[in-house]
This record gives structure tokens, C-alpha cells and sequence, in this order.
């Protein structure tokens, strides 16, 4: 299937994909009359500063079934909530080993990147705001890869196309 | 995703040439519009600041980010603080031209700018009266250049008010000077803005906004206004006259020469030059039967108003008229000039010339124009043209049959004169009811609106329902591409202002200039406000901007509602990331200024909310 690849290394840091998303789970789909609605549309996407590489990249994360972040992690910082699906990281027990970016399709430019650049951080450091963000109703709030969208509101917004949307293989 | 030919415009003339574009593989606004899209959110919303360099900061608009910038700034400063550098551009551009109409001026009655002269003399007398200058045992001249320095003090003077205020009603007079808002020097309030605006200055999104319709009045009842009267002086007050207009005015066997830009001060000298009989014999000899003058934008309304020169076409119509193949010099000044001309005439056989000493653009060929050899620069721009005539590629070429009759030259005195010397008939008319109010509709073109498509569906909505149209700018080129600027067009308006139209034998549409000559507007409103005795926030009168997209366009929408007048712009001005600042132009300032802002793309939507609001003056004066 398709999902959202996230290249890192062409981010400028615009926040363009993180306002496309809130607009696109808006209930007019218009930036216009979003800015206005209540209850204020939320985003999927967050683009954080990553200190190691001091530049900025997006997150966002699918709260995967079966998510194999959570079944990789060596010391059970990722967890999913049987109810909700949703991915939680408990930020007491993470090492920044950084093995869950190994396996997350969406992730794994971002690891090829550090690699090649010998810089040693985890994904998961700076996915806070995105991976244990729950709606007042207690969902989770993940990325729905823009349903009813052809193209995902954020991969359309990104001027200069970190965010792809491109067949992954075995998701 | 990709627009088609009948996406982009409602005329067929651009769709030809559109169409023609896409087959040749020719990049037009559009396309590049298209590349463009999405659009930055922030700048949507006005929500992103530079004005420093700890800088650039953002403001989430959903509250889940950052609320402030570095210095603190929250949404409402930052976006009050942008609005008012977009007013100080608009008022700057109008202003500076307005600068460079009275230097013309003055060399003239220093005798250093032989080519011009003095056209409409009675002006000169009247404006110089207004000044205080004495014409007795006083030469001509001598009145000029009095006449002249006054003028140009009012760019740099420092304790107001900017004299042409005094025209307005006296009312208005007092609620400006009661606010605080009365326009000093027109260059102090335009350098007050920029202060203001530098980090760490006017931080009250209201207190900033004040300053910004101050800023905007030294543009309509200054430089604007100083511009209109000035270049009527010089080349004449327009009077009513026949032309033609859209790109079926280009020739297919005459030397086609545009003018585009803003200023006359040049164009005035090409119209002259195209009649020259060496350029005409020069052309014969290279195979042409004439030189045609052909305007684009406020040079192209310019020219039409005085000479009659055809217009071939609107703002977005730049890269189209070039597209016909047939266009041997494309003459260029200032504003709202694509710097993608460059590229484009690189691919026919089109000279692009650039002459303003401020304005240059890739790929011209550079024929710098000053005052003091006004003709000889312009003859050379013409033979220029001529001698490019031979280059025309006849494969290339093809120029659109469209063309459409106008009728033009509606200046305030000639509105005045068809009247029969008074508002009063006019006046009579509205209390009536045969007409219902007065629509002033005006602005550019944008990408962002299918193009004339607000400009024409509107006029037509105000006509069909009684209002009589006043237009400038590029609405007013749009409407005679429409064929609503002929007296015949009567038929489309409603019973009472055709019957009106017919009588007097005018266009239910009225075509008063350029972009500055909306000071003429303003000027007509004074006087039906004067001679009723009320204010112009009392007067059965709404404006509106259609397809706007120039800073220009948020100046002339400031002063005019600045000035009274309820205004209704077809594309989103880029203040909705504060909700403070949203309401206080559309709600607030009604409370203030006795007018305010609406927003409205759908042009018979906007239609409504005009007549909507004439109604509601109607009411209030007693009216039926
Ligand atoms: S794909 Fe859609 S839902 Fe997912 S992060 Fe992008 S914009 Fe948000
Ligand atoms: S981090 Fe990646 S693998 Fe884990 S749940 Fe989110 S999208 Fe799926
Ligand atoms: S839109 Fe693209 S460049 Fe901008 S912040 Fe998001 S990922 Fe980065
Ligand atoms: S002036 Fe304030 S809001 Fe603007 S860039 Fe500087 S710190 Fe940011």
C-alpha cells in the first residue's frame, strides 16, 4: 500500500504540512473558515527540532495494527493500547537506541540519513506531541493518511517535497 | 488539476491565446499560479513576520504551537503590523508616481521639458487658486511653478493637513482631525509606517491600523489626487470619446507598439510619436501600412481616456498580448509589470523595453526615459518598433478578431457636464429611485478568480438592479471587454437607470481613468455629498474590488473606506490569522470611520451585500 515517506534532509522547517493537516480535518476543508471552528481542528503531523541534527523534520505516525515499533522495542518504552490502537512511549524507559525508526516504513529514510551522517538519535525522542496525543474523547489521534484525499493533505502542502507518498512494502 | 482555457477566463480573446500558449508550450500566470499551489498558510493568513532577524516567526492558527513571536508579537500585532507595510507600498507606488507627474511638471514651467506643455489651463488656475497662489500680473508660467513647489511640499511637509482634504465633506473633515487621522505629508506618513512597523514600535493592533487609513488618505486625497489633477493639467482632462479594446486591436499589417505600466508622462510622448510622418514613412519602408498604439493596464487607461488610444487588454492579459506574435515593442514603465515578459518575448520576436529610471526587468532592451528629451526617447522607443516590424514571424503570428467598442473619458467635470453643469439631475435620479445608488467598482486581475469573471458578473448585478457604475483600473477594462461601456449596454441595466442612460445618452457604466483616478471618485462623491448636505457615509453608495491582488489595491481600499464608503473585496486580504484585526475591518470600523470592509469571492454574492447596503442609506436618508 501507499503511505507517507518522510525525507528529512529536504525539510525547511515551513509548518506548511502541519496546517494543511489541521485544515484537512477541519469540518469545511477551508483554511479560511477553519481558523475559526470549534472545536479547532487538530493535526496528524508535527515537525520537530532534532538537537543532533539541528535541523527540523516532520512525524507523524499511523498507529500501525500490529505496530512494529512496539514489537522491535528491546526495552517495552513503545507500547499499544489494546483498546485505542494507539502507540504509547513511555519516556522514562527509551535508551535512544533508535531501533523502532529501523522498522517504521515512514522512518527509514530518516535512519538511512543518520546513518550517512554517523549522528545518533532516536526518532522517538521528538514524537511526543504526535505519538501520545489523544482527543478529549480519549481516540487516539493518528494519521489517517487523509481519507477521501487522493493526495495527503501534508505530501500536497510541502514545497519542497520531504513528504512523499509513495508504495511501501508490506503494510 | 490542470485549468483549462475556459477555466482561466471568461473572454474568448484570452482563451484563444491561452489555448495558444498551451500549444506552443508557452508558460503563462496561470501555470505558474498552478506550480504555486498550496499556497503558505501563514502568508494566507498574515501570520508570519520577518520584521526582524531573530525572525521569521509564525503563529500556530490552531493554538496547539507557538502564540507568540520572539519579541512577543501575537497574531493581531503581527498581522495589523503587515497590513500596514502592504497600505505604505500601495500608498508609496501611488505617491511616487504622483512625485514624478509634478517633477514633469515643473521642468515644464521651467521651460527644461520642452515636449509637454500646458493642456488644460482652466485646471491650472483652479488648482493654483486652491493653493492660494494669485495668478494676477502673473505669467503662465510663472502660476506653474508656484503651483509646482506647493504640490511638491506636500510629499515632505510635516504638519498637515494635505491641502486636497479640504475637499471633502466637512463632516468627514472633522471626524478625520477628531481621530487623529488627518493626512499630514504624504511621505511622513508613508516613512511613519515603516517605523512603526520596525520591531519593538507600535505593538496595538488598532492604534497601528489608525495610522494605516491616515497612511491611506495621503494616497486618495493626496498623492493619488495630486496625480489625477497634475496629469490633467498636462495632457488634458478627459472627456467623453469612442475607442476600442481587447487583443483584436492589435494590427496584423501596422507596426503594434503597447504601453503598459502606470504613468502617462511617457506614453503621452509615444501616442505623439506614433503619428510622427518620419516614423510613418520609415515604416512604409519596412513593409507596415501604420505604427498602432495599444495600452495594457493604468498606462493603457491613460492614454485611452485622453487620446483614445484602443487598449488590448487587463493585467492579466500582458502575457497574452505578447503571446499573439504580433506585438513589436512592448513598452514598459512601472507597476504591475511581469517581470516573465522577459523570458516571454525572448520567445517571439517582441522587444521588451524598460524605461523608467526605477524599474528595470530581465531581458529588456533599456531605453531610459527622462523628461528633458521627452520626444526624441520616445521616437527612438518607436522607431525601434518600426525597425523590429521586418522580424514579426507570420507563422507565429495570430491575433485574436476580438474586439469590442467603448466608450471612455468620464472624468468628475465631464460626468458634471453631461449632467448639464450640476449634480442635481443626478441627485434627483437617486431620490427617485430610477437610480438606486452609486457602485464604484475597480482593481486588478487575480490568478485566483477565473479572469473578469467578479469584474463583469458583478457590474452587470448592479446595473440589472439600478445602481449606475463608476469604474477605473482594470475592472474598467474588463467591463468594455464585456461591452457594458457603450451607451447600448443601457438594455442590460434595470428600467429606471436605463431610462437615465438613454436620456443623457451614456453608458450605464461610467469609465473614470486609471488606478489614481480613483481620486476622481472621490472627488464626484464630495460633490453629491456637499450638495445634499450630508456625509459620504450617508450616501446610497458601495465600492468594491472584485479580483484585487496589488498593495495598491489595499491602500485605495483603505482611503476609501476611510472615506465612507462600504467596500466588498473578491479575494481574501490576509489579515484572517487575527480575529481582532477580521472584525475591527469588517464590523469595528463602521463604529469609527462610518464604513468598514466585507469579503465576499462570489461576485453575485458581493452584488447583494452592496445592494444590501444601499438599500439600508436609502432608508436612512428617507428615501424609498
Ligand atoms: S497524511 Fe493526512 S492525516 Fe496523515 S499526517 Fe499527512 S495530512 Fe495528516
Ligand atoms: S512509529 Fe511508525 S511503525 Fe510505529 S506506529 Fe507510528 S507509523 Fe507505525
Ligand atoms: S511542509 Fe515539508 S518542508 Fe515544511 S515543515 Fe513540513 S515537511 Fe518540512
Ligand atoms: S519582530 Fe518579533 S515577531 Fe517579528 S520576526 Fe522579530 S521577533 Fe519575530
Amino acid at each position: 500500500m501507499k503511505d507517507v515517506i518522510i525525507r528529512p534532509e529536504r525539510c525547511m522547517s515551513c509548518h506548511s504540512c502541519e496546517v494543511a493537516c489541521a485544515v484537512a480535518h477541519s469540518r469545511n476543508k477551508n483554511l479560511f473558515s477553519a481558523v475559526g471552528e470549534d472545536p479547532t481542528p487538530r493535526k496528524r503531523i508535527s515537525v520537530e527540532f532534532l538537537p543532533a541534527l539541528g535541523a527540523s523534520m516532520p512525524v507523524t505516525c499511523r498507529h500501525c495494527k500490529d505496530a512494529p515499533c512496539v514489537s522491535v522495542c528491546p526495552t517495552k518504552a513503545l507500547t499499544q493500547d489494546t483498546d485505542t490502537g494507539m502507540v504509547i512511549r513511555n519516556l522514562e524507559r527509551c535508551v535512544d537506541c533508535w531501533t523502532c525508526s529501523t522498522v517504521c516504513t515512514r522512518f527509514s529514510s530518516l535512519y538511512q540519513l543518520i546513518l550517512a551522517t554517523g549522528c545518533w538519535n532516536s526518532s522517538m525522542l521528538c514524537t511526543h506531541k504526535i505519538i501520545d496525543r489523544r482527543t478529549e474523547k480519549g481516540t487516539a489521534i493518528k494519521c489517517d493518511l487523509c481519507e477521501g484525499r487522493e493526495l495527503p493533505a501534508c505530501v500536497e502542502a510541502c514545497p519542497t517535497h520531504a513528504l512523499v507518498f509513495a508504495e511501501v512494502e508490506g503494510r | 488539476m490542470k485549468q483549462t482555457a475556459f477555466e482561466k477566463s471568461i473572454d474568448s480573446a484570452s482563451q484563444i491565446m491561452l489555448q495558444k500558449a498551451e500549444d506552443e508550450g508557452i508558460e503563462t500566470a496561470w501555470d505558474r499560479y498552478e506550480q504555486q499551489l498550496p499556497q503558505c498558510s501563514f502568508g494566507q493568513l498574515g501570520i508570519c513576520c520577518r520584521n526582524c532577524n531573530m525572525g521569521p516567526c509564525r503563529i500556530d492558527p490552531f493554538g496547539e504551537g507557538t502564540e507568540k513571536g520572539i519579541c512577543g508579537a501575537t497574531a493581531d500585532i503581527i498581522v495589523a503590523r503587515n497590513l500596514l507595510r502592504m497600505i505604505a507600498a500601495g500608498a508609496a507606488a501611488h505617491s511616487d508616481h504622483a512625485r514624478d507627474a509634478v517633477l514633469t511638471f515643473k521642468k515644464m514651467s521651467e521651460g527644461k521639458a520642452g515636449s509637454y506643455r500646458i493642456k488644460d489651463e482652466a485646471k491650472l488656475y483652479s488648482l493654483a487658486s486652491e493653493y492660494g497662489i494669485s495668478a494676477e500680473e502673473k505669467s503662465r508660467e510663472e502660476v506653474a511653478v508656484e503651483l509646482a513647489s506647493a504640490l511638491l511640499s506636500e510629499f515632505g511637509k510635516q504638519e498637515g493637513p494635505i491641502l486636497c482634504t479640504k475637499r471633502a465633506p466637512e463632516s468627514r473633515l472633522k471626524l478625520w482631525s477628531e481621530l487623529g487621522i488627518e493626512p499630514r505629508g504624504i511621505d511622513r506618513e508613508i516613512v511613519e509606517c515603516m517605523h512603526r512597523t520596525h520591531i519593538g514600535v507600535d505593538n496595538d493592533a488598532t492604534h497601528i491600523l489608525l495610522h494605516g487609513l491616515r497612511t491611506s488618505l495621503s494616497d486618495g486625497w493626496g498623492g493619488s489626487m495630486i496625480a489625477t489633477e497634475i496629469q490633467d493639467v498636462l495632457f488634458g482632462t478627459p472627456e467623453p470619446k469612442k475607442s476600442t479594446v481587447n487583443l483584436g486591436v492589435l494590427s496584423h499589417d501596422k507596426v503594434n507598439v503597447i504601453v503598459h505600466g502606470h504613468e502617462p508622462i511617457l506614453s503621452e510622448m509615444i501616442v505623439e510619436a506614433a503619428e510622427d510622418p518620419e516614423l510613418l514613412e520609415l515604416a512604409e519602408e519596412k513593409g507596415a501600412t501604420g505604427i498602432n498604439v495599444a495600452g495594457i493596464c493604468c498606462t493603457g487607461n491613460e492614454t485611452l481616456m485622453r487620446h483614445g488610444t484602443p487598449i488590448a487588454g487587463t493585467f492579466l492579459q500582458q502575457e497574452l498580448a505578447v503571446i499573439t506574435g504580433a506585438v513589436e515593442a512592448m513598452v514598459v514603465d512601472v507597476q504591475c509589470i511581469m517581470p516573465s515578459l522577459g523570458n516571454l518575448t525572448g520567445c517571439y520576436h517582441t522587444k521588451f523595453i524598460s524605461t523608467s529610471p526605477k524599474a528595470d526587468f530581465p531581458g529588456t532592451a533599456r531605453m531610459e526615459f527622462h523628461e528633458e528629451e521627452a520626444y526624441a526617447t520616445a521616437k527612438e522607443i518607436v522607431k525601434a518598433a518600426v525597425e523590429n516590424f521586418p522580424n514579426r514571424n507570420l507563422k507565429k503570428v495570430s491575433i485574436p478578431e476580438e474586439k469590442q467598442e467603448c466608450m471612455v473619458g468620464f472624468s468628475a467635470e465631464a460626468i458634471l457636464k453631461a449632467l448639464g453643469g450640476s449634480p442635481a439631475p443626478l441627485i434627483e435620479a437617486i431620490a427617485g429611485g430610477a437610480i438606486k445608488g452609486i457602485g464604484a467598482v475597480v482593481g486588478c486581475n487575480n490568478v485566483k478568480i477565473q479572469h473578469n469573471y467578479g469584474h463583469v458578473n458583478l457590474v452587470k448585478e448592479l446595473i440589472k438592479n439600478n445602481v449606475l457604475v463608476v469604474t477605473t483600473g482594470c475592472n474598467a477594462i474588463a467591463c468594455a471587454e464585456a461591452g457594458l461601456l457603450v451607451p447600448e449596454a443601457a438594455a442590460l441595466a434595470g428600467d429606471g437607470l436605463k431610462g437615465v442612460c438613454e436620456a443623457l445618452g451614456i453608458p450605464p457604466v461610467l469609465h473614470m481613468g486609471s488606478c489614481v483616478d480613483i481620486s476622481r471618485i472621490l472627488v464626484l462623491a464630495s460633490a453629491v455629498a456637499n450638495s445634499l448636505g450630508v456625509d459620504i457615509s450617508d450616501l446610497p453608495a458601495a465600492g468594491a474590488a472584485p479580483e484585487w491582488m496589488s498593495e495598491k489595491a489595499v491602500s485605495i481600499g483603505a482611503y476609501v473606506v476611510s472615506s465612507g464608503v462600504f467596500t466588498v473585496l473578491g479575494t481574501i486580504p490576509p489579515v484572517l490569522g487575527s480575529q481582532a484585526v477580521t472584525a475591527l475591518l469588517t464590523k469595528g470600523l463602521d463604529g469609527v470611520i462610518g464604513a468598514s470592509f466585507a469579503v465576499e469571492p462570489d461576485p453575485f454574492k458581493a452584488a447583494d451585500l452592496m445592494l444590501e447596503h444601499i438599500e439600508g442609506k436609502r432608508k436612512a436618508l428617507g428615501l424609498k
